[in-house]
């Protein structure tokens, strides 16, 4: 069955409090050189064939992600 | 007077909403999130909570719940409807208002009794009081970080659509101390803060929550 892969991110000019905490929290475990953190959100989805991209599009901009706070990216895996 | 009060699977504050309709002299309608009819209400509260547990995001789930439908349809057509925390995200969710919520800055779940500044006394929700007016009610969540655009927070303050303001520090990091905010009509309003919390003496801070609950009253007969 196609795998889709639905990554969601916030825009890059929303504030992310939880990446900043992680990155905060890195030099405390000895982890240096890290200098940016962002958080967000991986889907998976299993779909019938055909996969009909343009639709699934449309489940991602409808649901999955928020337009005004997110972007997101859409791959359909290889069988 | 009815005023319909959406239940969701996980709203918490549906019934406190309800009171305060009561308290305020009018006739509550509790609705329900998978039944499309509004009742015959006046104007509609969707309360606070974690409706669908916040899952995707707090009030993503609940936007496409068969009761919205309705109400973004009545909306869009001059029904008066507040949302109360999980309900003004849902109100952002359903694009009724501009803008998301978004985790507080500082990470913390923020509770406590909040001032704020009425700043649009034009909405169907704050007719009655002054502008400039400021109130103390309860505010409790843990994603009422208020974000848009630069150039959306630009019209909102243009056209004076915040309608209340965080007055005496920023309890979420908030953009601009935005705590609500109405469409372009006066007729949706949403915001974080808790005026249900903020109707009787012996559990509230103050009253001053009120004043929502009595202008919708006003606003629906005139």
């Amino acid at each position: 069955m196609p795998r889709v892969v639905v990554d969601v991110m916030l825009k890059p000019e929303i504030l992310d409090p939880q990446g900043s905490a992680i990155l905060g929290a890195l030099p405390r475990l000895g982890f240096d050189g890290v200098r940016s953190v962002r958080q967000g959100k991986h889907f998976e989805l299993e779909v019938d064939e055909p996969v009909d991209e343009a639709r699934l599009r449309e489940l991602a901009d409808t649901l999955l992600a928020n337009s005004v706070i997110e972007e997101f990216t859409l791959q359909v895996m290889p069988l | 007077m009815k005023i319909g009060v959406v239940t969701f699977p996980g709203s918490l504050d549906d019934r406190d909403a309800r009171r305060a309709i009561r308290v305020a002299g009018g006739e509550p309608v509790a609705l329900w999130h998978g039944d499309a009819t509004l009742r015959g209400v006046d104007a509609v509260v969707l309360p606070g909570g974690f409706s669908y547990g916040d899952y995707l995001r707090c009030g993503a789930i609940a936007r496409f719940a068969p009761v919205m439908q309705t109400v973004i349809d009545r909306a869009g057509r001059g029904l008066p409807v507040l949302g109360i925390c999980n309900g003004f995200q849902i109100l952002c969710e359903s694009h009724l208002l501009p803008g998301a919520l978004t985790r507080n800055a500082h990470l913390h779940f923020r509770n406590r009794d909040q001032r704020l500044r009425v700043e649009n006394t034009a909405t169907s929700w704050t007719s009655g009081y002054r502008q400039g007016e400021e109130i103390v009610v309860p505010v409790k969540n843990g994603e009422g970080c208020f974000v848009a655009a630069p150039d959306v927070l630009d019209r909102l303050e243009g056209e004076g659509r915040v309608v209340v303001r965080y007055a005496d520090g920023n309890p979420n990091g908030s953009v601009r101390d935005i705590a609500g905010i109405c469409n372009d009509r006066g007729n949706v309003v949403g915001l974080m803060p808790h005026p249900e919390h903020a109707v009787e003496k012996l559990t509230g801070p103050s009253i001053d929550g009120l004043g929502f609950f009595t202008s919708v009253l006003t606003a629906a007969v005139s």
